[in-house]
């Protein structure tokens, strides 16, 4: 996880298409600049990056469900809670569930998880349309490698 | 059993917070209901599972884009339900 470059997931550890579902991973980084703001003395991950983190989570599934021709882009947040506080070195695993497939857009049921304590959970809604630039996909492509995305060059329905 | 237009104007009374009563066949869902997309994406839901079909939003926004037709054709409610009524006929089909 790289909190100033927005890379918040380390690895994807599932992916279902069937059940069209996602299990991710990340580690908080023991130091970060964002640290020394948020906050002097008592570093905490900031809540609209859990936020991201459950958004990325669902990115990867959505994408992974329109065979990477299709970027998602967060257009809503709802029912947002944020549980516990998320500090230096802790593990992250999140998980998001498709809710709806709909023309242009999708809806997912998000969370992250320390161990078996949720730390925070929302319903996110996505633009889904195609990619802006041939640049962005490929370099979302790029970015899968790094990830352990499963499906690179496997039929969609797999 | 509740119509079609029925349907439609209970969702967007309840997930847009408007009153039920100024919701008409005639009403326009943008025009006159001031209904942004963001929150057509929560009605544009509502329908798809209370109906069990999926609005063809992009195909609709391109064909309004290309001049192909006029939003009145398919966010007039009346329209919108007509429309309804076909997919859920194709659906059937």
């Amino acid at each position: 996880m790289r909190l100033e470059y927005f890379q918040l997931i380390d690895r994807i550890v599932e992916l279902d298409l069937t059940g069209r579902t996602i299990r991710t991973e990340a580690t908080v980084p023991k130091t970060s600049t964002i640290f020394e703001g948020h906050f002097p003395g008592y570093p905490l991950m900031p809540g609209v990056l859990l936020i991201e983190c459950m958004a990325q989570t669902s990115g990867w599934l959505i994408v992974a469900l329109n065979r990477f021709e299709r970027m998602p882009f967060l257009a809503a947040v709802k029912e947002a809670k944020l549980r516990t506080f998320v500090t230096p070195g802790q593990v992250l695993s999140g998980t998001a569930q498709l809710k709806h497939d709909g023309s242009g857009y999708a809806m997912t049921q998000a969370r992250l998880e320390i161990g078996d304590k949720t730390v925070c959970e929302a319903t996110l809604t996505f633009s889904v349309t195609p990619f802006p630039n041939p640049e962005m996909a490929q370099q979302m492509r790029e970015t899968a490698k790094t990830i352990d995305f499963p499906l690179l060059g496997a039929p969609a329905n797999g | 059993m509740s119509s079609t237009f029925d349907t439609i104007a209970n969702i967007i009374a309840e997930t847009c917070d408007i009153p039920r009563e100024s919701i008409k066949p005639e009403s326009h869902a943008i025009n006159d209901l001031g209904i942004d997309s963001l929150d057509f994406l929560d009605i544009a839901f509502a329908i798809d599972k209370a109906f069990g079909i999926k609005l063809p939003l992009e195909q609709w926004t391109q064909e309004v884009n290309d001049g192909k037709a006029t939003t009145d054709q398919y966010f007039v409610l009346k329209n919108l339900s007509a429309r309804i009524d076909e997919l859920v006929a194709a659906k059937g089909a």
